[in-house]
C-alpha cells in the first residue's frame, strides 16, 4: 500500500507494512527526534502532531496517515527553539529523552487552549512522563513561558 | 567566571530539539536486529536447545546460545577492577534463574524476521523449584548457584552453597552491654521493595567494526571504562580493539552502571563482521535488566532517659535476586551513608546477608542502600522520640553530627572494603533542619490538623547524608588543550547521563582558566579520545571528576604563562581574565594562542589532571512534607515537599536544584507507589509503564528545594556531590508524617492507600 505521508510540510511517497507505527517510519525517514520509551502507550516520550492533534506516534499506525500533516520538531524550529529556551533557562533539560515529545506536547498545548491554567496545563501534559526531572521545573518554565507571550 | 553560575547546559537546546545524540540514533541505518529469547522460567535448566530453524529462517544472520558463547563467568556490575561482587554470571547460561534471563541471541536484517526466528527456536527445560521469597533463601534446599564456578575477587562473605552472595558484619563497642545499660529501646523492622528505574531510554547498544578492524561499541552506559574492561576481557579480545563511545543517554540512576546489550551485539559483530544493534523493550527493561535491593532492616535504638542515644544496631536482610551485582556494597551503605548521621553513641552494630533469590537480579540504584537504611534510621529515631517523650527535633539536635567531628564508622566501612577515616569539615544539618522546619511551617501542622470532618494534615521530616565517591578507588581525569582564537577542548571519562555533569566540568574548567565558560567545548566520553574515569556511580563526578578538570585547567593556565614568558622574552608574567600582561604590554589569550599555532615559538599547549579521593565528604539534607491523609480511603496527598540541602558550593545551582527535585520524585514514587509485583511463578506483573507507577506530574502538587551556605574545603571550588542525596528522606519522611496523622507506623514500602487505609481500620 502507498501512501502519500506529508511531515513537516514534506511529501513522501511511503509503503507502510500493515502492521507499522508512525514512530517506526519517521525514524525510518530520518525523523530522530521522535524516540521510543514504551510498549504501552504510556510515557508520551514519542509524542508527535497529526493534524494539529497530539498524537502518540508509537501507536498510530502509519497506513492511517494518507494525506495527513504530521509534524515532528524537526517541523517547528522556531516554536521549538523557544520552548528549548524557557526549559533550559530553568536547567529542567536533564538527559533530554523525554524532551522533544515534551515540546510537541507544549506545543499542540498552545494550538488549542487560550490562556490555559496551570491546573490545565498539568492535566493536558498529564501523558508526558519524565524521570528525571520531578515536573515542578518544567511547570516553572511553562509557567514563565506563558507570562512572557 | 564559572562555578556558582545558572547557566543552561551546554547539550540543552540541542537535546530539547531533538538533535540525534542517543545510541540509537547513532547506530548505522544497516545494522543487524539483535533481540533475546528469555526464560519464562524463575528456575530451569535448558536440557535441549534447537536454533535450526531460527538459523534457516529468512534473512538471519547468527543465533547464540549457551552452547556458542564463552562461558567465562563475570560480574556485569560495572565496578572497578577486582569488582566486590561475585564472578556469578556468565553471558549466556544454561541455567535459567528469573524469568527473564537471556537463553538465546538472534540477529537478523529485519525486526519481524528476528522476531518470527525467535519463535522458531524449540527449548527443552526441566522446570526447577525456585526461590521467590528472600526471607527464606539462606540455606535453603534449593540451591541457586552450585557448580557454576561462582567465585569471589576477594573476600566478600561470599558463599553460594547457603545462598549467599555477600556478607558483612561490623560492631563497635559492645550493642548488647550499651543495649542494657539504656533507659529506652526502641526495636523495628523495615520493609523496603524492589524498585525499577524506569529511565525513558530503554537499554540500547550499537557495535560495528571501524576501517581499523577495531570493534566499536556505542552504549547507553554510565561506564565506558569499565564495558571496555569486561567486554573486552570476556570475549577475548585485547583492550586496544574494543573502543566504546558513550553517547547522549536517556537516563541511567544507576540501571546502566552494569552491562546490558552490549555483549549480544559485540558477539554479533565479530560473528558477522557486521553493524548490529540492540534495544530493550520496556518489558526487558523491567525483567531483564536489574531492580533496587529489596530489604528486610532490624533496628535497635537504644537512649538515656535525657535522650542522649547511646547504640544504634542494623541487621539487614538484603535479596540481590539471581546475580550477585552490587551485593555486597549496597548493604555496606545501608550503615555507612546512614549511621554516621548519629555519631556520638558508644556502640554501634551492623550486620547483613545478601542472598540469592529467582528473581530479576538487583543492582545500583541512585542513593542505594542509603534510602532502605535511611527509612528504617529516620523513622526510628521519630520512636524512640516518641517512646522518650522528647520533642523528635531536639533528640535529632543532640545527637547528630556537626562540623569538626568524626565517626569510628568512616574507618571502618568504605563501599565494599574498610573505609577512610575522615574529620567532618563542612556539615550545615543544623541550618538545613532550621529552615525545613520552617518552610513547613512545621510547629504550627505538628503533630496533625483535622482540616474537614474526613481530612487530616500532617508533617514529618528526615535529615539525610550521602558520600562523594569512593576514596581510594573512585578516580577521574581530565585533559584540556588550547586551540587557537583562545578556546579549549576539554576531554573528560566523566559519563554525563543527564545529570548535567559535562555542563558543570565546563564551569569548573572555566573558573580555573577565568575565561567564560563558552570557550570550553567539552567532550565525554570514549575510551579512545577522553582519558579515564570510572563511571558515573557513587556521586562522584562533581567532586571527583570535578577536581581532575580543576587541576588539568591548573596547569593549563601555567603552561599559557610559561609560554607567555618566551613571549614577552621575561620572567615577570602575569595571566588575569584570558590575558597575559608582561609590565606595560599585554596580549590576549585569542591573539597569543593563534601565533602559538602559525608564527612564534610554535607548540600545541596540552594539560591533563587525574583525581582520586582520599575522603568522602558528605553532603546533607532535611526533607519534609506536608500530606493530607483523607481517612476514608487511606488516600494521601503530598502538598509539600521542602528540601534544604548542604551539598557545599552549587557549582550550577539550576542543575542542583533539578537534580534534587527529581531525586525526590524518585523517592516518593519508591514511597507511595512504586513495586514490583511477583506471582507465584516469579513473573513480574508491573512489567510495563501501563502498571508500573512511575509519579506523573499529576502527583507532584508543590516542592520546595534550597540550598545552604556551605564550603567543603576539600572539594573543587567547595563543591560536594548532589546527584543521590535528594532520594534518601522521602520514605521516612512521609513515614513519620503519616504516623502523626494517625498514629501508627507504617513501615513496609510502597505505602499505599490500601496500606493506610487498613492501617486506620486496624
Ligand atoms: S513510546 Fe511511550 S507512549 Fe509512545
Ligand atoms: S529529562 Fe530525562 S526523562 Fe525527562
Amino acid at each position: 500500500m502507498k501512501i502519500n505521508l506529508i511531515v513537516n510540510h514534506n511529501h513522501y511517497d511511503y509503503y507502510p507494512r500493515p502492521d507499522e507505527y508512525l514512530i517506526e517510519s519517521l525514524r525510518k525517514l530520518g525523523f530522530q527526534s521522535v524516540k521510543k520509551g514504551c510498549d504501552t502507550t504510556s510515557c508520551g516520550v514519542c509524542s508527535v502532531i497529526v493534524d494539529g492533534q497530539l498524537v502518540p506516534s508509537c501507536s498510530y499506525l502509519t497506513s492511517r496517515c494518507d494525506q495527513k500533516e504530521v509534524l515532528t520538531v524537526e517541523g517547528i524550529p522556531e516554536e521549538a527553539r523557544h520552548i528549548a529556551e524557557f526549559i533550559t533557562a530553568e536547567g529542567v533539560d536533564q538527559c533530554g529523552f523525554c524532551s522533544p515529545g515534551h515540546v510537541m506536547a507544549i506545543h499542540a498545548l498552545k494550538l488549542e487552549l487560550k490562556n490555559p491554567t496551570m491546573e490545565e496545563i498539568k492535566h493536558y501534559l498529564a501523558g508526558n512522563m519524565c524521570r528525571c526531572s520531578g515536573y515542578e521545573g518544567q511547570h516553572r518554565a511553562i509557567k514563565k513561558m506563558m507570562e512572557v507571550e | 567566571m564559572g562555578v556558582n553560575e545558572k547557566i543552561r547546559k551546554v547539550d540543552g537546546i540541542g537535546l530539547v530539539m531533538g538533535k540525534p545524540a542517543y545510541s540509537d540514533d547513532l547506530a548505522p541505518r544497516d545494522a543487524l536486529i539483535v533481540k533475546v529469547l528469555r526464560s519464562p522460567h524463575a528456575h530451569a535448566e535448558i536440557l535441549s536447545i534447537d536454533t535450526s530453524k531460527a538459523e534457516a529462517s529468512e534473512g538471519i544472520a547468527c543465533v547464540f546460545t549457551y552452547a556458542n558463547v564463552s562461558d567465562v563467568n563475570f560480574s556485569r556490575a560495572g565496578q572497578g577492577f577486582p569488582e566486590p561482587s561475585p564472578y556469578d554470571h556468565r553471558i549466556l547460561n544454561k541455567i535459567c534463574r528469573y524469568i527473564g534471563e537471556p537463553v538465546a541471541v538472534v540477529a537478523g536484517v529485519f525486526e519481524h524476521q528476528v522476531d518470527e526466528a525467535i519463535n522458531k527456536i524449540k527449548v527443552e527445560y526441566k522446570v526447577l523449584d525456585a526461590i521467590l521469597d528472600f526471607e527464606i533463601a539462606k540455606d535453603h534446599d534449593i540451591k541457586i548457584h552450585s557448580g557454576d564456578g561462582t567465585k569471589s575477587m576477594f573476600e566478600i562473605g561470599h558463599y553460594p552453597e547457603k545462598n549467599i552472595a555477600a556478607s558483612y558484619e561490623m560492631e563497635i563497642g559492645s550493642v548488647k552491654e550499651t543495649l542494657k545499660q539504656c533507659d529506652v529501646v526502641y526495636e523495628g523492622r523495615y520493609y523496603t521493595q524492589a524498585q525499577a528505574h524506569a529511565m525513558t531510554e530503554p537499554h540500547t547498544s550499537v557495535s560495528y567494526y571501524d576501517q581499523q578492524d577495531r570493534l566499536n561499541i556505542i552504549t547507553s552506559t554510565q561506564t565506558p571504562f569499565h564495558v571496555r574492561r569486561i567486554v573486552g576481557k570476556t570475549l577475548n579480545l585485547p583492550l586496544s580493539k574494543v573502543r566504546v563511545i558513550k553517547p547522549r543517554i536517556g537516563g541511567g540512576y544507576g540501571g546502566k552502571q552494569a552491562i546490558h546489550g552490549e555483549f549480544f551485539v559485540a558477539m554479533v559483530t565479530m560473528k558477522t563482521g557486521k553493524a548490529a544493534k540492540c534495544i530493550f523493550s520496556r518489558k526487558e527493561v523491567f525483567e531483564g535488566s536489574y531492580t533496587r535491593h529489596q530489604m528486610r532492616l532490624d533496628i535497635k535504638v537504644g537512649a538515656m532517659k535525657d535522650g542522649t542515644i547511646q547504640v544504634i544496631d542494623m541487621d539487614i536482610l538484603s535479596n540481590t535476586g539471581a546475580y550477585g551485582e552490587h551485593a555486597l556494597t549496597v548493604l555496606m551503605v545501608a550503615g555507612s551513608k546512614t549511621l554516621p548521621l548519629y555519631n556520638k553513641v558508644k556502640a554501634v552494630g551492623f550486620r547483613g546477608d545478601v542472598v540469592y533469590t529467582n528473581l530479576t537480579p538487583a543492582g545500583a540504584y541512585r542513593g542505594y542502600g542509603a534510602i532502605q537504611g535511611n527509612f528504617a534510621l529516620e523513622s526510628a529515631i521519630d520512636e524512640l522520640a516518641d517512646l522518650l517523650e522528647i520533642d523528635s527535633v531536639k533528640l535529632r539536635e543532640m545527637n547528630m553530627m556537626k562540623e569538626g567531628e568524626t565517626s569510628e564508622i568512616f574507618e571502618i566501612m568504605g563501599e565494599g572494603q574498610e573505609g577512610t577515616a575522615m574529620t567532618i569539615e563542612s556539615c550545615k544539618l543544623q541550618e538545613c533542619l532550621d529552615l525545613c522546619l520552617e518552610k513547613l511551617n512545621y510547629y504550627d501542622i505538628y503533630p496533625r490538623k483535622q482540616v474537614a470532618p474526613n481530612k487530616i494534615r500532617s508533617v514529618g521530616y528526615a535529615l539525610a547524608m550521602q558520600g562523594s565517591g569512593i576514596p581510594y578507588i573512585d578516580m577521574g581525569s581530565a585533559i584540556i588543550k588550547l586551540n587557537d582564537d583562545g578556546f579549549f577542548n576539554l576531554m573528560v571519562g566523566a559519563t554525563d547521563i543527564g545529570t548535567g555533569s559535562d555542563t558543570i566540568l565546563a564551569q569548573i574548567a572555566a573558573e580555573a582558566l577565568e575565561v567564560p565558560v563558552e570557550k570550553i567545548i567539552v567532550y565525554s566520553s570514549d575510551t579512545d579520545l577522553t582519558p579515564f574515569d570510572t563511571g558515573a556511580y557513587a556521586s562522584s563526578t562533581t567532586y571527583v571528576s570535578g577536581h581532575s578538570v580543576r587541576i588539568a585547567a591548573e596547569k593549563m593556565k601555567e603552561n599559557i604563562i610559561e609560554a607567555g614568558r618566551k613571549h614577552f622574552n621575561s620572567h615577570h608574567v602575569n595571566y588575569v581574565e584570558g590575558v597575559l600582561t608582561c609590565e606595560d604590554q599585554s596580549i590576549t589569550l585569542k591573539d597569543f594562542s593563534t601565533k602559538l599555532f602559525y608564527s612564534e615559538n610554535q607548540e600545541q599547549l596540552v594539560a591533563s589532571g587525574s583525581y582520586v579521593g582520599t575522603k568522602s565528604p558528605p553532603p546533607y539534607m532535611v526533607g519534609g512534607v506536608e500530606i493530607e491523609v483523607d481517612t476514608r480511603t487511606g488516600e494521601v496527598d503530598i502538598l509539600n515537599y521542602v528540601a534544604v540541602v548542604d551539598c557545599g558550593t552549587t557549582i550550577n545551582p539550576n542543575l542542583a536544584k533539578i537534580q534534587v527535585e527529581g531525586a525526590i520524585v524518585q523517592g516518593i514514587g519508591m514511597t507511595m507507589y512504586e513495586e514490583v509485583n511477583i506471582s507465584e511463578q516469579g513473573h513480574n506483573f508491573n512489567n510495563s509503564f501501563m502498571r508500573y507507577k512511575v509519579p506523573t506530574r499529576m502527583e507532584i502538587k508543590h516542592l520546595d528545594v534550597s540550598f545552604v551556605e556551605s564550603y567543603e574545603p576539600s572539594g573543587p571550588f567547595g563543591a560536594k556531590s548532589v546527584g543521590e542525596i535528594g532520594i534518601d528522606t522521602p520514605p521516612a519522611a512521609l513515614s513519620n508524617a503519616l504516623k502523626n496523622a494517625i498514629g501508627k507506623r507504617i513501615n513496609v514500602l510502597p505505602i499505599r492507600a490500601e496500606d493506610v487505609w487498613k492501617s486506620i481500620k486496624a
